[in-house]
């Protein structure tokens, strides 16, 4: 494999909207417009992801949320009936029409799935086969990088003295903790999180979301969740979908405490979804 | 409610019965074979058989020495070509044709090719190589098990890597994996231990054809390790000594069939434990 050289660009290109008083805007979404075959499931979506900060979507099944979260690092690709429109720019490039390889896309945004995805290899090549994708590392260095890793996840004390056992023989939360480890060690800039803890023990649940906590400092943090305890503890903004729409979107407490629409106020009152 | 309760239960219990007498009718022939089998072959099982070959007719002693180690060589070979062959395939089918139309085509013709008489196998090598080649020959042999081995090992490749979870290869294109390393570092190391499964239920498969090596193959009284000639083999030799008015060869034909079965159960047995050790994950 060819040691393809990182790009690296930090948010310096992105326009700063004071105003909305969201800082540095990290994923700007205009216009998008999704496709599952016929089937239209996001409508015209526009919303500013800021910089550093954990955003939460949040709605009913089906309304679309999961769906938009991949579209951010363009997995809906690898299945050739669904589409997108629009733009998606992160850091001053359309990524929905970028030129570029798609995998120095997914280099930048790292993402973890519902269920726990361990590779069937050790822990250790668990981290180092995604680190190897990008750089030509000797192996002291990427044990290093693999250490900061389970590290930075909160796994490093739990699992350092079997890193050669299969990354399958751990529990479902260090599972998931072993995949946010991975997603954070091929250094992204953004990490998206859809449904982290939807499988997992209300303890690992709550580990997961001290770590989510502690990696907005570096990263910006986009997660999808069921659950709207978990929204209203983790994020800095929501985002409420319905039906494909985006219906509300603002400062997580706003839209807990002071919903504008009367969607958003009768899912999070549980009225319906 | 009482009478429809008790009417439940009888039927319950002929059901039952029924399935029970049929399991055990079908395992009584199983049985008996096995036993037949040990009983005229186990007794003719010697070390002659292993340092001897095949005795010319009405020679006594002798043994299957040229007979074993030619079927083994033929199986080599339909393993050398079939099992490349037939996991490639099956990974194309499975990685890059499950949403296409040619791959629901392909799938189906293989099918068909798994289900084809071995017979029509062997002429089908005898054409292509015996007949212009103007001679038997064990590659020919060999090509012809290939040609039985590759559905098989197409057909579980494609169905253990299809049931690696979806979830896995997105986690792997998620991090920006290129396809082909997806497939060569994931995907078959997840369906590995299935993949491997197929290849040797698939040897068990050939390794009792006899059929495709009539003329193909054909045999060969003297040891020959020549694989541009005909070759001795365990099948055929089976065949010819059991037909044969010698009784040594009849029961030498008894010892290699011992021989065959307990190679058939092994490889089983191993799949079964190489299966149980690890099946992809769910």
């Amino acid at each position: 494999m060819s040691a393809t050289p990182r790009i690296h660009t930090r948010s310096e290109s992105s326009e700063t909207v004071a105003a909305a008083g969201i800082g540095t805007v990290k994923i700007d979404v205009r216009e998008l417009n999704f496709y599952y075959g016929r089937f239209q499931a996001l409508k015209n979506v526009s919303i500013e992801i800021p910089a550093r900060q954990v955003t939460a979507f949040i709605g009913p099944s089906g309304c679309g949320k999961s769906t938009l979260l991949r579209t951010f690092n363009r997995m809906f690709e690898i299945y050739p009936d669904q589409r997108a429109e629009g733009r998606i720019v992160v850091d001053g490039e359309d990524i929905l029409k970028s030129r570029r390889d798609v995998a120095l896309i997914r280099a930048r945004i790292g993402m973890v799935f519902q269920k726990p995805t361990p590779f069937p290899m050790s822990i250790h090549e668990n981290i180092a086969f995604g680190i190897r994708l990008y750089e030509k590392l000797s192996k002291a260095e990427i044990a290093v990088r693999v250490e900061s890793a389970l590290t930075r996840a909160a796994l490093w004390d739990e699992v350092k003295d079997k890193l050669q056992q299969t990354g399958t023989s751990l529990s479902g939360g260090q599972q998931q903790r072993l995949c946010i480890a991975r997603a954070v060690a091929i250094k992204p800039e953004i990490i998206l999180l859809d449904e982290p803890c939807s499988a997992l023990d209300p303890i690992s649940t709550a580990k997961v979301e001290e770590l989510i906590e502690e990696l907005k400092n570096d990263y910006t943090v986009v997660i999808v969740t069921h659950n709207m305890q978990q929204a209203a503890r983790v994020s800095d903004r929501t985002a409420f979908m319905y039906m494909g729409e985006l219906v509300e979107y603002g400062p997580t407490e706003g839209i807990f405490t002071k919903p504008a629409r009367k969607q958003t106020e009768d899912y999070i009152t549980g009225r319906f979804g | 409610m009482i009478s429809r309760y008790r009417r439940r239960r009888l039927l319950n219990a002929f059901n039952l019965t029924m399935a029970v007498l049929a399991t055990v009718f079908g395992v009584f022939w199983l049985v008996w074979i096995l036993w037949t089998t040990i009983r005229f072959g186990a007794g003719a099982v010697n070390l002659a058989l292993f340092t001897r070959d095949t005795p010319a007719p009405g020679a006594s002693g002798g043994g299957l020495r040229n007979a074993f180690v030619g079927s083994l060589i033929l199986l080599g070979m339909a393993v050398a070509i079939g099992a490349p062959v037939g996991v490639l395939a099956g990974t194309w089918l499975a990685e890059f044709a499950a949403r296409r139309r040619l791959g629901a085509v392909v799938r189906f013709l293989n099918d068909i090719l798994l289900s084809a008489p071995s017979i029509v196998i062997g002429l089908f090598a005898y054409a292509i190589i015996v007949d212009p080649s103007g001679r038997f020959s064990a590659y020919s042999g060999g090509v012809a098990l290939a040609l039985i081995l590759i559905p098989v090992v197409v057909r579980t490749t494609d169905e253990m890597l299809r049931l690696v979870p979806g979830s896995l290869r997105e986690a792997a294109i998620a991090l920006g994996t290129p396809y082909w390393k997806l497939v060569t570092r994931i995907t078959w190391k997840a369906a590995a231990s299935g993949i491997l499964t197929g290849i040797l239920l698939g040897i068990a498969r050939i390794s009792g054809e006899t059929a495709p090596l009539l003329f193909t193959a054909l045999n060969n009284q003297f040891w020959s390790t020549d694989l541009g000639h005909p070759i001795a083999n365990l099948p055929v030799v089976i065949f010819q000594f059991a037909m044969s008015p010698y009784s040594n060869w009849q029961s030498m034909a008894w010892a290699g069939a011992f021989i065959a079965v307990a190679f058939i159960l092994l490889l089983n047995l191993a799949a079964r434990m190489l299966l149980g050790r690890r099946r992809p994950r769910a």
